[in-house]
């Protein structure tokens, strides 16, 4: 068993669906990220098998939309001298602002300048381009 | 501020009291001529459609205002490269409500946001092209004096026809509808307006590929054009275009109170000779298209009547 120590402050993103956690690494912008930050995958979950982990040795501000967005059922521990001191629960957000971008060459996203690409969760909890109510190819970037 | 982008905008007790007061000003025309006197109508088309600037322009007029505005991207603002949203800034300074047209889908809900007057989605594109829809409804509302309770068949083009995804969507939150959806294999209804339009909510309805099988059962008949432009491939736009074509030996076939609706032009979709027959409800259409924009320019404005 490979053993990374448990941080002092900062936070845990755990849950995360195995294989995913390298997606999740970029797209939550860790990579910029100048502390230290571990990135564990495949580790045995008695939940879901495996998981990925990632532990950052701060405590700085996620986009948790992103995080919703990519893979709702992870879980974020803010740890504070050694405790976990809060546990969030993520949702899939309502409305994405700049996350994925409208794909369709129709869409007024594609000449306009300046503007932003929002999609919105429709009934079928799907997401659709707010002008021109395309699915993204993906639903992941 | 109320804008219209969407056809389903406006809520079913919303649209039944703009197509009653669309159906006292047709009813009674004279008694509307001032009611937007000293009122300015931009008409932003960014691609020509003249029938449809034409229907709003006339619809202004009517109502004794004044319009203004230009009728392609070449002699607008956006040829020199100005954004939506900063052309609708200029304009909201310039008029007191206005249509627009654009070629990129999503174009009218981005000049809403940025909008201080009320903006009207004179079509975007493929997407949506809600004064054709109100235009259609009110049709079919003047015709059978109600908008449930009927079978209504669409025929031709309903893969990408706009106008019948939108008509679909608004109808389909009425009671006791029934589609007959008539087309080729190639030209059917996308998956997407059944699982979300349909279903949901418990619509029957069934598909067909025959025009004369289906004609004695429709209340409404609504026929669409084959656009040679929605066709990658010239060869099948020729096999298919002269498929469903509406003749009289057709009408013959079908109940002596049905309408037939087209959202025009047509080409060869429906015989000269059907012009005569009293169920064709298409020219009347159009003229219900510029009573309908006169309501809805009434009522995006706050303007009662007197």
């Amino acid at each position: 068993m490979l053993n990374i120590d448990s941080i002092q402050d900062g936070i845990v993103i755990d849950h995360i669906k195995a294989g995913t956690g390298i997606q999740i690494y970029h797209h939550a912008g860790l990579a910029e990220l100048d502390c230290c930050v571990a990135l564990i995958l495949n580790a045995r979950s008695a939940k879901y098998g495996h998981k990925d982990i990632i532990k950052i040795e701060s405590v700085i501000d996620l986009d948790l939309d992103v995080l919703g967005y990519l893979d709702p059922d992870i879980t974020i521990d803010i740890i504070r001298n050694g405790e976990i001191v809060e546990k969030k629960k993520l949702v899939k957000p309502k409305t994405l602002k700049n996350v994925i971008r409208c794909r369709n060459p129709r869409c007024i996203t594609t000449v306009e300048e300046e503007i932003e690409h929002i999609f919105v969760l429709g009934e079928n909890n799907k997401y659709r381009c707010l002008y021109c109510e395309q699915e993204p190819k993906r639903q992941k970037p | 501020m109320r804008h219209l982008i969407d056809p389903l905008d406006f809520t079913v007790e919303e649209t039944q009291e703009l197509l009653s007061l669309a159906n006292r000003i047709a009813a009674n025309p004279e008694a509307y001529q001032s009611v937007c006197a000293h009122k300015k109508l931009a008409t932003l088309f960014y691609e020509p459609s003249t029938r449809t600037r034409l229907s709003f322009e006339a619809a202004m007029l009517n109502l004794g205002g004044s319009v203004l505005g230009f009728s392609s991207a070449d002699s607008s603002s956006a040829s020199k490269g100005e954004s939506v949203a900063d052309t609708i800034r200029v304009i909201s300074g310039y008029a007191d409500i206005a249509a627009m047209r654009h070629p990129k889908e999503g174009a009218p809900r981005r000049a809403a946001h940025y909008s201080s007057i009320p903006v009207i989605n004179a079509g975007d594109g493929g997407h949506q092209h809600p004064t054709q829809t109100l235009t259609d409804l009110l049709t079919i509302y003047r015709r059978k004096g109600r908008l449930n309770h009927m079978t209504i068949g669409l025929c031709g083009d309903l893969k990408f026809g706009r106008t019948v995804h939108s008509l679909i969507k608004s109808l389909s939150r009425y009671e006791g509808i029934r589609f007959v959806l008539i087309s080729p294999e190639e030209l059917r209804v996308p998956d997407y307006v059944i699982t979300e339009a349909l279903t949901p909510n418990n619509i029957e309805y069934v598909e067909m590929t025959s025009l004369e099988d289906a004609m004695p059962q429709l209340d409404i008949l609504y026929m669409t054009r084959v656009q040679r432009e929605r066709f990658f491939n010239e060869e099948d736009y020729i096999r298919l275009k002269d498929t469903y074509i509406l003749t009289g030996d057709k009408m013959a076939l079908a109940k002596e109170d049905m309408a037939v609706l087209h959202p025009l032009p047509r080409v060869n979709e429906i015989a000269l000779t059907v012009d005569d027959d009293p169920r064709a409800a298409y020219f009347e259409q159009a003229q219900n298209g510029v009573y309908v924009r006169m309501a809805l320019i009434m009522t995006l404005l706050g303007l009662k009547e007197d």
